[in-house]
């Protein structure tokens, strides 16, 4: 028989369950929402710094700046229109721009955006090859790990696309596109997307037998490494009589995170109430636990038990209340990030499944313990004072 | 042994002082404290339960002296050498009647001997509650945790067990019933039964009434 003071806290807590539900309910909802939030901005940031990498500039159309990089460097939003290739180009050979990268798309096969681009891209992202090989002729893709694992597609294959980056209605027909080969998952942007020549693109969207001018060919935008600091000044100068504009992913999403901050600051103010009302629970908790429980408290004092062993076990229910309820909402905020991460994939097809504890949910998780121990040592020392034989004669 | 000599008990500075008279009561023997309501028995079981302490006077019990004893000591002796049974059975209400009887070795000495079950199941059985084992103490009958408190009370071999008014609630067959076991379970202990039930006045040779002055 095990009868050591956790299995009697355990006992004690199982024999109110009410009151210990609310209690855990409470805190592992405050610490699941503050580690959801550790968590997604811990995995939104990952994949923005993975994906932005060194791209120092993104050239496309006037518009939103966040809405291009958004577009063309995470693929999560529609461009801001077509630039010519002729002006990007012009822009790539200035002397600050070291490289150009560019980019053309506009049609998707379920889902997955078809992307003409150069071998830069690939190697920007240093993605590798899992099967077959690189795209070389026209209408052949070479196909990202996550869009071979949801489409099904293999070598060999061939499909249409369809007009727009998700919409699967508007298909041409007129053109096939073979897969001639699979890539690695590289954990970026990559492997969600088709990728093919920007000749595809321009194929795909022309009409049978039109003579296009090479003068007058578009893309979508073009991913800039600068060569020199001033090159953030200088090329917005160049631009300003065009109807092309350049954003830095970094700005822009520093921006963009200072807005969702304000969000997040609200919500880990609201997480933080929780846990304070949580504490504020296990401190009731464990003063209801004395009067209540004072007869049988003082008659553990008659069959040996010392204050403090009673002590000793009142701090243990209290450490067992908070060390569960953070342990349950460190569970919570997993199955949260499981639905997040669902929501995101169909949404964006991108990924959040690491679900390791993070240094930050650690120290959350330390930091909830510690202070619900203190919740409960602070009721828990009115047993060092228990005057049992007037406890036990009022009964 | 159980022995007073000169005790004199005061609640508050302000209040009256008790002096109960001086009695001893060998080894293995029983005696009686009977006195009426008012009387200051449960004042005189807590003083030779170690939970007050005598404003004058020497107590011993068993082994212990407890005017020279600190509260630490008072605590284990009480779990490692005295056994009680009170007027109404007290229970760790979230632990088992067969937990509830093995508490005091774990709170004395932190483990429980693998003997105990079985001793344990041999004095419930005796009692009469074998089967009552597994119950929490709430879905007992009262007689049920009467017998229950005895076998935790004497479970562990205690020296010294005190009974405070074991009979006072029962019709005469069931109170006999209870001094018979009380005799029959702590027959190597010294019994002291405070009382203020006239039916048990001739059963001990010793018998002690308390009229403590109040001065």
């Amino acid at each position: 028989m095990k009868l050591g003071v956790t299995t009697q806290a355990l006992r004690n807590l199982q024999a109110k369950p009410l009151q210990t539900a609310l209690s855990l309910a409470l805190l592992a909802f405050g610490v699941g929402m503050v580690s959801l939030m550790l968590l997604t901005e811990k995995q939104v940031n990952d994949a923005f710094e993975r994906n932005i990498k060194d791209i120092d500039l993104v050239l496309g159309a006037k518009g939103s700046p966040l809405q291009l990089i958004l577009a063309n460097v995470y693929h999560i939003d529609a461009p801001t229109g077509n630039i010519s290739l002729e002006a990007a180009q012009k822009v790539v050979k200035h002397p600050y721009i070291a490289s150009g990268i560019p980019l053309a798309y506009g049609d998707n096969h379920e889902g997955y955006r078809i992307v003409g681009t150069d071998m830069g891209y690939v190697e920007h992202y240093g993605a590798e090859l899992a099967d077959g090989g690189w795209w070389d002729k026209t209408f052949d893709v070479t196909l990202g790990a996550k869009v071979a694992e949801a489409t099904g597609l293999t070598l060999g294959d061939t499909f249409f696309s369809a007009h727009g980056l998700t919409d699967q209605t508007d298909i041409h027909t007129n053109r096939t596109f073979t897969v001639v080969g699979v890539m690695e998952p590289s954990g970026t942007v990559v492997d969600q997307l088709i990728l093919t020549s920007i000749q595809s693109i321009w194929d795909v969207h022309a009409h049978d037998g039109e003579e296009v001018d090479p003068s007058t060919r578009e893309i979508t935008a073009m991913l800039l490494k600068k060569r020199n600091p001033l090159a953030v000044l200088t090329i917005p100068n160049t631009l300003r009589d065009t109807n092309m504009q350049v954003a830095l992913p970094a700005i822009e999403v520093n921006r963009m995170t200072q807005q969702f901050g304000l969000g997040t600051a609200a919500l880990r103010a609201i997480a933080m109430l929780i846990m304070a009302l949580s504490f504020a629970s296990i401190f009731i908790s464990v003063l209801d636990n004395i009067r209540a429980r004072r007869h049988e408290l003082a008659l553990m004092r008659t069959m040996g038990g010392t204050p403090r062993t009673l002590y000793t076990l009142l701090l243990v229910e209290g450490g067992l209340l908070s060390a569960g309820g953070t342990l349950l909402g460190l569970v919570l905020s997993r199955v949260a990030m499981v639905v997040l991460s669902a929501f995101v994939e169909q949404q964006f097809h991108y990924s959040l499944g690491a679900m390791m504890p993070l240094p930050g949910e650690l120290a959350l998780a330390a930091a909830a313990v510690a202070v619900g121990l203190v919740a409960s040592a602070i009721p828990a020392r009115r047993t060092l004072r228990l005057d049992i034989s007037k406890t036990l004669s009022e009964a | 042994m159980v022995s007073i000599e000169g005790v004199k008990f005061q609640y508050d500075a302000a209040g009256p002082v008790l002096s109960f008279p001086d009695f001893s009561c060998a080894q293995g023997d029983r005696m009686l404290l009977l006195g009426n309501s008012g009387a200051g028995k449960t004042t005189l079981l807590h003083l030779l339960f170690g939970l007050l302490t005598p404003t004058a006077g020497t107590l011993t019990v068993g082994s212990k002296s407890l005017h020279t004893s600190t509260d630490r000591e008072l605590d284990r002796w009480r779990g490692a050498e005295i056994g009680v049974i009170f007027q109404q059975a007290h229970f760790v209400q979230s632990l088992t009647v067969r937990e509830n009887l093995a508490l005091p070795h774990q709170l004395t000495t932190g483990r429980i001997p693998e003997d105990l079950e079985a001793k344990m199941d041999d004095m419930l059985d005796r009692l009469g509650i074998g089967h009552r084992a597994g119950a929490r103490p709430h879905e007992l009958s009262v007689g049920e945790q009467q017998r229950a408190s005895i076998a935790r009370a004497l479970l562990h071999k205690p020296q010294v067990v005190f009974a405070d008014e074991p009979t006072s609630a029962l019709d005469d067959q069931s109170a006999a019933a209870v001094m018979d076991i009380l005799d029959r379970e702590a027959a190597d202990a010294t019994l002291v039964v405070v009382t203020h039930d006239q039916r048990l006045k001739d059963r001990y040779a010793t018998c002690v009434t308390l009229n403590p002055q109040r001065s």
